[in-house]
């Protein structure tokens, strides 16, 4: 099992989506002889060439809307927007067009596409190039959304995505693209959308995260081992549609719950998270629901010292733990 | 170019029958039979003079709202758009789900439509992009009325068509008015068409109230788009003479006289005179069709009423399809 970075697990299995139906292409600013900002794309020009590696003008809405075309004429679109801040001009074509398209007709179309983003801040982004938009979008029926965490599964789960036959938000950690290495098996796999997978086995209470926050989570559990608490990490990998079978199972074990994102706290996904535990774990609660997210600003902001204090990392979530342990 | 008397006829018979279904969906909101109406009367000519320049069940249709007539050449059935009247179960486009004139219909190739203006065309970029990728010498087309070519949809849509060279064609329908707007405060020019040359497209003008002129600038749009000339922009220049939708009173902005004005040149009465004018429509079968036409709408709306609502069951889903729809 070669080990590779989050990126290239990504660049693989589009390289081999690509290869194994040729009615996959992919779109998106920059992706063609560039390879992309972050180079996800890397090489896929010079070997599919510009028919299939298509560099979309600078208009975010065309697309999702020339995928979503595609996509019910029966190509198999991968759309790249090159920051999930700028994915908003397509927000109307991914809410009302491509996830209403299969219900809207009676089942008679549907928007078979990935839509990939960068998304998350840590990196010097500044306000606009370091945005968490999951719970926008997870708020959609008949769209999916998806967030890996690590190599292999985001090659697993993107790979899934191109095969699903309905549209998949593919939220991909920018700060991980090279921080995060892991082993990717070899040959021919898949990991299915919607399935949580419980990262690390605990007892005292259970952490809920998804992509850079599932690894610093992981981190965070670590640090805390050493002081005698046994937390269990969940990733949930797949935030819509939600796997709420194995949010309560965890929640059932452990007695205590924390979600953990970087989008700010009010309405953010862990507020679901949480309302979930209380529809149906409540009485296995030994303490309240917390959260751990970004602060309720308008964005990350640029300057270091102020990045650092938006930003969750392994500290701030172990000290979060060891709170909810002691409760 | 000459079209034999039997095309000229089945042309007429088009727009009879659509306006007279057009007509019948009037007077049963009128009798609070059904709860909504959007017209396409006066559109008659532009539309089925496009349609008889495509191939139903090759070609592709992304519709809007007012695409009554060219949604029955492409196959649509008054049965089936009197169930949209009604929202009664099995209705074509959405299974009842969307209001009527929500146009869609798998078997004709005509992709399922929704409310806000002008997103279908960036779907019919991407259908012709699919086409251009597969080697399809189909064609697609895409209506819209001219209020929508202010939202940035038309011009992301055009513009890939235009930089792909797509076999599209995008017939405005400029009815003078989006709802209550009249077009010189839509826009400083006075001709939508003009707008092709900023594309890099083909653009013309036409009396949208001529079939046979329609027909001649819509043949060769699509030869262009068939034999790899990439997009045209056509204007077709009409006028509605009735209210936006059931739920408008047109009389609030703009005379009567202006109504009347236009009636005088009504698409129908005008095809009529010139068919009568060479002899093709001996009164006697005008009177046949106007028979025909009554038959087969009060076959609709007598079908329509005696069908069921759909389950409330058939609200619940499917959401997400479960198999791919396509190739």
């Amino acid at each position: 099992m070669p080990e590779m970075t989050l990126i290239e697990a990504i660049r693989q299995g589009m390289d081999e989506e690509l290869a194994r139906d040729d009615c996959v292409f992919i779109t998106g600013e920059d992706v063609g002889p560039r390879g992309g900002v972050f180079r996800a794309t890397q090489g896929l020009f010079e070997k599919y060439g510009p028919k299939r590696i298509i560099d979309s003008p600078l208009a975010e809405l065309s697309i999702v809307g020339v995928g979503i075309g595609a996509a019910v004429y029966g190509m198999r679109p991968i759309c790249e927007i090159q920051f999930a801040d700028f994915i908003f001009p397509a927000f109307n074509q991914i809410l009302n067009e491509a996830a209403r398209m299969f219900y809207r007709s009676g089942g008679e179309w549907a928007a078979p596409m990935v839509i990939r983003a960068p998304y998350g801040g840590g990196v010097g982004g500044g306000l606009y190039h370091s945005q968490s938009v999951e719970a926008f979008f997870a708020h959609i029926p008949g769209l999916k959304v998806v967030i890996p965490s690590n190599p292999k599964d985001a090659k697993g789960l993107l790979k899934s995505a191109v095969r699903d036959p309905n549209p998949v938000l593919f939220l991909e950690p920018k700060k991980g693209y090279r921080l995060i290495k892991g082993f990717v098996p070899e040959g021919e796999y898949t990991v299915p959308i919607g399935p949580a997978h419980v990262s690390r086995e605990g007892a005292d209470l259970t952490v809920f995260a998804y992509g850079i926050m599932h690894y610093y989570c992981l981190q965070a559990a670590a640090l805390v081992a050493k002081e005698g608490i046994s937390a269990e990490v969940v990733d949930l990998r797949t935030l819509l549609p939600v796997d709420k079978a194995a949010i309560v199972a965890s929640v059932r074990k452990t007695g205590k719950a924390m979600i953990v994102h970087e989008d700010n706290l009010t309405g953010g996904y862990g507020g679901e998270v949480a309302a979930i535990i209380a529809d149906e774990a409540f009485a296995d609660l030994d303490a309240p629901v917390k959260r751990l997210c970004g602060p309720d600003v308008p964005g990350v902001p640029f300057s270091h010292p102020m990045q650092d204090w938006f930003m969750p990392n392994p500290e701030k979530i172990a000290k979060a733990m060891k709170e909810l342990a002691a409760y | 170019m000459e079209l034999s008397k039997e095309t000229l006829l089945a042309m007429y018979y088009a727009m009879l029958r659509s306006r007279r279904l057009d007509e019948r969906a009037w007077v049963l909101h009128r009798q609070g039979k059904i709860v909504f109406h959007i017209s396409g009367m006066g559109h008659e000519a532009a539309q089925v003079g496009a349609a008889f320049a495509l191939k139903p069940g090759k070609d592709w249709l992304v519709p809007y709202y007012r695409d009554l007539a060219l949604m029955l050449c492409f196959g649509l059935t008054p049965r089936e758009f009197m169930l949209s009247l009604f929202g009664k179960q099995s209705e074509a486009s959405s299974g009842a789900r969307q209001m009527p004139s929500h146009f869609g219909l798998r078997r004709a190739n005509v992709v399922s439509t929704s409310a806000p203006v002008a997103t279908q065309i960036p779907h019919a970029a991407g259908i012709g992009l699919g086409m251009k990728m597969r080697g399809d010498d189909a064609v697609v087309v895409t209506g819209i009325g001219e209020g929508s070519t202010s939202q940035g949809e038309w011009y992301e849509g055009l513009n890939w068509a235009a930089v792909h060279k797509l076999p599209m064609i995008c017939i405005v329908q400029n009815n003078q008015y989006a709802i209550s707007v009249p077009s010189h405060k839509q826009m400083a020019i006075p001709n939508v068409a003009d707008r092709a040359a900023a594309f890099g497209m083909p653009g013309a003008v036409v009396d949208g109230n001529d079939v046979l002129a329609v027909y001649r600038v819509m043949m060769d749009a699509v030869t262009r788009a068939r034999t790899g000339g990439g997009p045209t922009l056509i204007e077709a220049k009409t006028y509605r003479p009735v209210p936006h939708s059931s739920d408008d009173d047109d009389r609030s902005y703009r005379t009567r006289e202006e109504v009347a004005e236009w009636k005088k040149r009504d698409p129908i009465l005008l095809f009529k005179g010139y068919l009568e004018s060479k002899g093709r429509l001996p009164p006697a079968l005008n009177d046949d069709y106007e028979t025909r036409v009554l038959a087969e709408v009060d076959d609709a709306q007598k079908f329509a009423e005696a069908a069921p609502y759909p389950a409330i069951e058939s609200a619940f889903g499917p959401v997400y399809a479960a198999e791919a729809h396509h190739a």
